[in-house]
């Protein structure tokens, strides 16, 4: 992610388009002209270069394509949408600057991203000065829409909405699968980071919720690479599996150590550990993780998304987020049906479009595709992992109760 | 019961880690005076090297026990020690040697900074080396057959060969330090510099020829260090040594800074300390907390450290 080679190119491209920025000749629309339609701009912010490009390509052009079928079927009587795509090189720096440079063309009515939630914490503010709703398929971290309290949650910033489930449904739902599975007796490890520390809380509330018993709960240091004291006190207590809140690079060595102290239970996580270096670092056969959303080749409602994305011919795939984006870009079109009806300019729209979000409802290629108070998804629908094999194995996708 | 015994083994397993490690910065603390805040990294390049070393073996793995145990583990330890003894040789050469006589500072300044250099550069170079895989994030150690996984049972105890592994090193480490301190010509000049190296260079000693062998056995002990905790937690990083560094420093003044069975000790008693403290007093996240209040209590009522000389004229 830190190739000079990646950041040089970065750089030049960015000074490349202030350079051609200063010659905007877009934003002609509305001014009088007979035409007839008139320019509204949707933007993205996502890595489209570096490692995590796949990914960020794949949101850039799910968002083109719900563009180009909007304007095919003219959804938006008198209007043309346009797609302005930003990279953000998956850093928060470079994305500030990609968000103040859409807030500053003033077509822009509304931004789909960012992918990485560190990003979002440096342009939601920009887009949100500027009255730009933004909709992200991918920032799973709570704080966002919550605050930074989880016991007390106020919405920080009203423009911000995402379509995809956040950390905080993840812990309940481990939860519900264990107990479902049978397995009553769990102790819990935490890494005392906000992420492991939140998704421990919550698993423990609602497995004590549903009957079950924590037998022990242990915390370790990051940098710790030793676990046996740890494995020995938790071993003690007999527990039937491990729950385990942080990453894969402790999560892995965790799970491989308590099977050679004789543990030989299954380590849970988050998505935090759903990846396959979990495995390459010691995770075991039995292993469970849980992540957001469904495995979208299963879904029936994303059968249209997939037919439609392979017939508009892009040369990468729609990778992990997708159809999360399609559904990102279609609420945003909703929302503008209603505020673009009677605006004269679309940079007059904007906060009439934050308003309308509110109200959206639809059914996307993900679900139902809607909005609570904080801009969190009302769907929460997310999917058990299991180790098989030496490969992660969708094993069951549900929604929390 | 069968808790205690089984915590004590855990304990002993970290705690002669911290040894072998600690040992490194008591040997160079004692004759030069210098706190080589870089040692930490020696004994992570000492995992690479091993590390290393399988992968241009072949990467075998699933090898017979006897052929693991004889052959490859005894060429991964080699190609440790080489790569360990060859960064720490080359650091003292241009990191420490030109600040010989400088204030004391500027050497501690120049270890941070060789500290975070040897991170960094097996960070973003050693994927570089053709053949090898990229080091940016934990690498998985090699499976020795015999030792990763096994474990022997005696009673409710369960001790794991990497345990079995890591305390005969130490053992073995320590009886040759001794013969090698007490029993060799190099040995003795080590001792006479860290008594006097101005007397000793009279006495026609090669003080330069001696510091770089302290770094050398430091670095040795470090890289069967590094090995051992690959076998123990299965996984390697370039960030491994900065927390282990830091322990075994620790370990080092618990048992008097400058004294090399002192650091035998104070790694052991650190080790325990831990996992005893992570059973019975609170949750494991305390356990660092009473580790130090150890070191404090021990400072406050034996400043020498547990085995230091009684006269304290430095640090």
């Amino acid at each position: 992610m830190n190739k000079p080679a990646f950041k040089l190119a970065g750089v030049m491209l960015a000074v490349a388009s202030l350079a051609f920025a200063g010659c905007g000749t877009r934003t002609d629309a509305g001014a009088g002209g007979g035409s007839g339609t008139k320019v509204a701009t949707i933007g993205v912010i996502a890595p489209l270069s570096g490692d995590l490009s796949a990914l960020g390509l794949g949101i850039r052009n799910s968002v083109d394509l719900a563009i180009q079928q909007a304007n095919k079927n003219g959804t938006i009587p008198g209007w043309t949408l346009k797609l302005d795509a930003q990279d953000d090189q998956a850093t928060p720096d470079v994305g500030k600057n990609a968000a103040t440079k859409l807030a500053s063309e003033d077509t822009v009515v509304g931004v789909v991203g960012t992918l990485n939630s560190s990003v979002a914490q440096s342009v939601i503010p920009v887009l949100n000065a500027a009255n730009i709703v933004q909709v992200s398929p991918a920032n799973t971290n709570p704080t966002l829409t919550q605050g930074t309290d989880p016991a007390n949650p106020t919405r920080p910033y009203p423009n911000y909405f995402r379509t995809c489930t956040t950390d905080s449904v993840q812990g309940p739902f481990a939860a519900q699968y264990l107990l479902g599975a049978g397995i009553k007796k769990v102790a819990t490890i935490h890494d005392k980071k906000a992420y492991g520390q939140g998704l421990v809380e919550a698993f423990t509330k609602a497995f004590k919720d549903g009957g079950g018993t924590i037998t022990d709960a242990e915390t370790i240091n990051p940098d710790d690479k030793d676990f046996s004291a740890v494995i020995t006190k938790v071993k003690a207590t007999s527990p039937d599996a491990v729950y385990y809140g942080g990453e894969y690079p402790q999560a892995g060595p965790l799970s491989k150590q308590a099977a050679a102290a004789g543990l030989n239970v299954p380590v849970m996580g988050g998505d935090g550990i759903y990846d396959p270096k979990f495995i390459e670092l010691g995770g075991r056969d039995g292993d469970l993780a849980t992540s957001v959303g469904a495995p979208v080749d299963t879904l029936e409602s994303a059968k249209a998304f997939v037919e439609a994305y392979k017939a508009a011919g892009f040369s990468e795939p729609y990778a992990a987020y997708g159809a999360y984006s399609y559904d990102a870009a279609n609420a945003i079109i909703n929302a503008l049906k209603v505020s673009l009806a009677s605006a004269s300019d679309a940079k007059s729209a904007r906060q009439a479009t934050i308003t309308a979000m509110a109200d959206v409802s639809f059914d996307g290629a993900t679900g139902k595709v809607a909005f609570d108070k904080f801009g969190d998804s009302v769907s929460r629908v997310l999917t058990v992992y299991k180790v098989d094999g030496g490969a992660w194995k969708a094993e069951k996708t549900g929604e929390l109760k | 019961m069968e808790l205690f015994f089984q915590q004590l083994i855990n304990g002993l397993s970290l705690g002669a880690l911290y040894a072998l490690i600690a040992v490194g910065y008591t040997v160079v603390y004692g004759i030069v005076q210098l706190i080589n805040f870089a040692h930490g990294e020696i004994f992570m390049i000492g995992a690479f090297g091993a590390f290393a070393t399988w992968t241009i073996m072949g990467r075998p793995t699933g090898s017979p026990v006897a052929t693991s145990l004889l052959f490859i583990l005894p060429v991964m330890l080699i190609g440790g020690v080489v790569a360990s003894v060859a960064v720490a040789v080359a650091m003292e050469r241009f990191a420490y040697r030109p600040l010989r006589n400088a204030p004391r500072l500027a050497p501690l300044i120049s270890a941070i900074g060789v500290s975070v250099f040897l991170q960094e550069l097996v960070r973003l170079f050693f994927g570089r080396i053709p053949g090898m895989p990229d080091a940016k994030s934990d690498l998985a150690f090699p499976s020795i057959s015999g030792i990763s996984g096994a474990s022997v049972q005696m009673g409710g105890v369960l001790i794991r060969a990497s345990a079995i592994f890591t305390i005969g090193a130490l053992v073995l480490c320590t009886v040759f330090l001794w013969i090698f301190v007490d029993r060799t010509k190099t040995g003795r000049a080590m001792v006479a510099t860290s008594q006097d190296a101005d007397t000793a260079r009279l006495m026609g000693i090669n003080v330069d020829r001696v510091i770089v062998s302290a770094f050398a056995v430091g670095a040795v002990l470090a890289a069967v260090a590094g090995v051992a905790q690959g076998l123990t937690v299965g996984n390697i990083g370039f960030r491994m040594g900065f927390l282990a560094g830091l322990k075994a420093f620790t370990a080092a003044v618990l048992g008097g800074i400058g004294n090399i069975y002192g650091a035998v000790v104070g790694g052991l008693v650190l080790g325990v300390a831990e996992a005893l403290a992570s059973n019975y007093l609170g949750t494991t996240a305390w356990k660092d907390v009473w580790a130090f209040i150890l070191l404090i209590l021990v400072l406050v009522f034996r400043p020498q450290g547990l085995l230091g000389a009684k006269v304290v004229d430095r640090a």
